[in-house]
């Protein structure tokens, strides 16, 4: 059983067919990236992942439960977590707090709690730290450059511990520097056992990170395999090129 | 984050401060027309303060608490009546009374309202103001309708009858005050305010938005119930159209705007300027000018300074405090996230 | 309380109903337009309805010109009130449009229930004129000429409303900005100045809103808190942003209250059509027409 499995999964907008049977395993322990020219509907596959939209068809399975028509806020509880391609953080709140608006712990007590106790934030401060913008903890999220609130959304999903980790464009907007940055944390969380899977359009970035590149074309899965089978697959460089 | 230990104390001795003067005003001021002034002023603070607990945090704007005011006043008033019981202390102890009554009836409007976003969560609570408002006129086997309901006299002292409804309603102040500082420490009030900044990524990072939301609309509602109570026993008498007023909805809104919304001390400097500014207008000018001038501050205030008075000094002072060298950099003072709330 | 069915009678509150609903649907036609094109609930809109009420009392007391007569002076001096008013304080509303315009709205209407306060008091005012006087008797009650012809005004307006909107290159881009703000900027529509103009014309029909108002319900300078929640659950039922919504769920809000009226008690009137609004509300969040609040991923 792998960890995620998408089975035969449709949704269309309209005529549109965003997605048309797309099916795709993503293993225990892997990087997967999913890769795809504009419009092939890896955005959407995300959404009904993540439990924003319904599809018409097909099923989504997370540690062998069906998950297919779950809400955002119970997929997340069972340990999934998901960036957005527009960065969304709670512009009006500091970092800090923005840090605190997952949940970690679930009860009325934790809920109660004063997050602004030291050993509340020690946890949080951690993890900006490992993101690199500690420095701007009581800084309003509105405040950070794009650059830093994708770091900032990365460590709000992460101090929920998550088991797998969806990133959608997670080094669009953001400069080199900060994105090889963000690669060698990636490696890092993934060697300590968090699963990932990436839409990027930024193949180098793609390539030099994921143990398995799946393609997406038409709302379908095109072919999927290593960086390096995907490279020479001749239908792949059609997709992009064809149309 | 470290801050300086004086920093520290000034940020307790403010409200405790203010606490005393508070406490210690109608033993020093003992005339009767400005300790009337200065009840309705804890009123409106009060109503304010309790508004902010739900609008405030989640962006939610209802202009429906009158609602809660309305029935907080009619089930103080009608119990009161029914059971025939007469003035003094005791029936103060019916204040919280009310307050649960007004809680209750919130669980079911504010299920039913806040199934909706926006435009249209505002318009409907508006609209129950409305309703109620009807229902107190037109079910007069129960509220007497238009002849309203009188309250047996307090059967307090001359010399101090005003001082038990001042200081019984400071401590609705203080306790709400309370009520709201606890909550914008906590992690509920961080949902809360994320609920105001993204309700949808909120939720999909667990935050239970609906029951968050409804929990905060009941609170408000029982500190609003509460305060109707202690309007209809302080004033001695209710009637439909005075105590489901929308108007008075519109006047809480603008207090908390006023003031700053989601800030505490917002709300309570907003009923004082504008407590002042209605007992200048309704002895010195004819009808008409207190609405021009209502409705000229809310031009204004959300035009100009849609912060509020509290944020816009407290970055006035900020900003002087940079320009002397005095201060640290102005994104550290000015976002310490309870120092500035408290404003 | 007793139950009354009588046909005739139900027959003439059905009539009734349809009658003042549509100049109902015409104030909400304009609340909904602006609130479609401009992403703003406009609650100063009941206050131009008394203003214009108060205008027409003027016009008929002062130069002893006939109401309808008046709409001529006073539809133009309303559209031009609305343009001043969009470009004063509706235009610099940048930030949390939702929150602060309804706000915004509101202080306007306290300035103008205020200055009509300041001007002619509190006393309620009726207008006069003989077609409120006078009427026909149809079935068991007598219809005052006032409703037919308030009704055929009604109809022509939103007749030209829709004319408007749906045969000319303005209506174009007022039904595109209704759809999709974003979009409509792209295509080159000119959202700022399409706004103004839709604002003025939802407060010029207002002119005609308010002068049949006026002949049909004595009023006084606080008559804007109750004509406002009407006209707000007319377009919640219709559903926000609809103009068909609005037309439809001001006649059946009208029609229900005077069925209620004769059928059980006119002190009901309003509650059942309230009534119906929330449970409308529990089913369908959105309203008849309307499309629910979604916000982008």
């Amino acid at each position: 059983m792998s960890l995620l499995e998408i089975h035969g999964v449709s949704k269309a907008f309209g005529g549109i067919h965003a997605l048309d049977a797309c099916s795709l395993t993503v293993e225990q322990g892997s990087i997967t990236g999913l890769i795809g020219p504009n419009g092939s509907g890896k955005t959407t596959l995300f959404n009904v992942i993540t439990g924003y939209e319904r599809p018409d068809a097909g099923t989504v399975t997370f540690k062998g439960t069906d998950i297919t028509n779950a809400n955002p806020s119970a997929i997340f509880g069972l340990g999934m977590g998901r960036t957005f391609q527009l960065v969304r953080i709670f512009p009006r709140l500091t970092v800090m707090e923005n840090m605190h608006i997952a949940v970690q712990r679930r009860g009325l007590r934790a809920l109660l709690s004063r997050w602004t106790a030291p050993h509340e934030r020690a946890h949080a401060q951690e993890l900006l730290d490992f993101v690199g913008i500690s420095h701007l903890t009581d800084a309003p999220a509105e405040n950070l450059s794009y650059g830093q609130k994708r770091l900032l959304e990365f460590a709000m999903i992460l101090i929920a511990l998550p088991e797998v980790v969806l990133l959608d464009e997670p080094a669009g907007g953001v400069n080199p520097t900060l994105a090889t940055q963000l690669t060698e944390r990636i490696k890092m969380l993934n060697k300590s056992g968090i699963t990932f899977l990436i839409v990027e359009h930024n193949m180098q970035f793609v390539m030099s990170l994921c143990d398995k590149v799946a393609v997406m074309h038409r709302g379908a899965l095109l072919t999927e395999g290593t960086p390096e089978q995907v490279r020479g697959n001749p239908a792949v460089l059609e997709a992009y090129l064809g149309d | 984050m470290k801050q300086p230990l004086n920093s520290r104390l000034i940020k307790i001795a403010w409200p405790l401060l203010l606490l005393v003067v508070a406490v210690a005003f109608p033993l020093i001021d003992n005339s009767p027309a400005e300790q009337n002034v200065a009840i309705l002023t804890l009123i409106f603070a009060s109503l304010a303060t309790a508004w902010n607990i739900f609008s405030g945090y989640t962006g939610y704007i209802a202009l429906g608490q009158t609602t809660y005011f309305g029935f907080g006043a009619y089930a103080f008033s009608l119990i009161t009546v029914n059971q025939h019981l007469s003035g003094g202390f005791g029936l103060f102890l019916l204040v919280p009374v009310a307050g649960l009554i007004a809680a209750l009836l919130a669980i079911p409007i504010g299920w039913i309202s806040l199934r909706t976003r926006g435009h249209a969560f505002v318009v409907i609570t508006l609209v129950t103001v409305f309703i109620f408002q009807l229902l107190a006129f037109n079910l007069r086997g129960i509220t007497l309708g238009s002849a309203g309901i009188f309250l047996p006299a307090p059967g307090f002292p001359i010399d101090w009858i005003l001082l038990p409804y001042y200081y019984v309603q400071l401590a609705i102040l203080v306790l709400a005050l309370l009520v709201s500082w606890y909550i914008r420490s906590s992690r509920y009030g961080l949902w809360l305010l994320a609920i105001r900044d993204d309700e949808d990524r909120a939720e999909g990072l667990g935050v239970r938005t609906g029951a968050s939301k409804l929990t905060a609309f009941i609170i408000s509602a029982f500190f609003v119930g509460m305060v109707g109570a202690m309007y209809a026993y302080f004033i001695g008498s209710i009637y439909p159209q005075y105590v489901f007023d929308p108007a008075l909805s519109i006047t809480i809104v603008l207090m908390a705007f006023l003031g700053g919304i989601g800030t505490l001390s917002g709300p309570i400097v907003g009923a004082l300027i504008l407590e002042t500014a209605q007992q200048y207008f309704s002895m010195n000018a004819q009808t008409g000018y207190y609405q021009i001038f209502l409705g000229a501050l809310f031009l204004i205030i959300m035009l100009l300074l849609p912060q509020g008075i509290v944020r816009s000094l407290s970055r006035v002072w900020t900003a002087w405090r940079v320009r002397r060298g005095a201060g640290g950099s102005p994104v550290a003072s000015e976002h310490q996230p309870v120092a500035v709330e408290k404003g | 309380m007793p139950l009354e069915f009588d046909p005739v009678t139900i027959f003439d509150a059905v009539l009734a109903g349809i009658l003042t609903g549509t100049v109902y649907a015409l104030m909400a036609t304009g609340l909904s337009l602006i609130f479609g094109v401009l992403d703003i609930i406009d609650v100063s809109q009941a206050g131009y309805v008394v203003l214009a009420a108060y205008l027409s009392l003027v016009l008929q007391q002062a130069l002893h010109i006939d109401l309808f007569l008046g709409l001529l002076i006073t539809m133009p001096l309303l559209f031009l009130l609305g343009l001043a008013i969009e470009l004063t304080f509706i235009r610099p509303i940048k930030r949390d449009r939702t929150q602060l315009s309804i706000l915004v709205t509101f202080g306007i209407g306290l300035v103008i229930e205020g200055v009509l306060g300041v001007k002619f008091g509190t006393t309620e005012q009726e207008l006069n004129a003989w077609y409120i006087t006078q009427g026909v008797k149809v079935g068991n009650f007598y219809l005052s000429y006032v409703y037919i012809f308030a009704f055929i005004l009604a109809v022509v307006l939103i007749g030209a409303l829709f004319l408007l909107l749906y045969r000319t290159k303005f209506g174009r881009s007022v039904r595109a900005l209704m759809q999709n703000r974003t979009a409509a900027q792209l295509i080159g529509i000119n959202v700022e100045r399409v706004s103004a103009i839709t604002f003025a014309i939802g407060v010029a029909l207002t002119a005609a809103g308010g002068m049949a108002y006026g002949a049909t319900t004595p009023f006084n300078n606080n008559s804007w808190y109750d004509l406002i929640t009407r006209l707000f659950a007319i377009i919640i039922l219709g559903g926000l942003g609809s103009v068909q919504g609005a037309l439809i769920g001001g006649i059946i809000m009208l029609v229900l209250s005077d069925v209620t009226a004769v059928v059980w008690s006119p002190v009901w009137s309003s509650s059942v059509f309230f009534v119906a609004l929330v449970l409308l509300l529990l089913f369908r969040p959105q309203g008849l027409f309307g499309r629910l609040a979604t916000r982008k991923q």
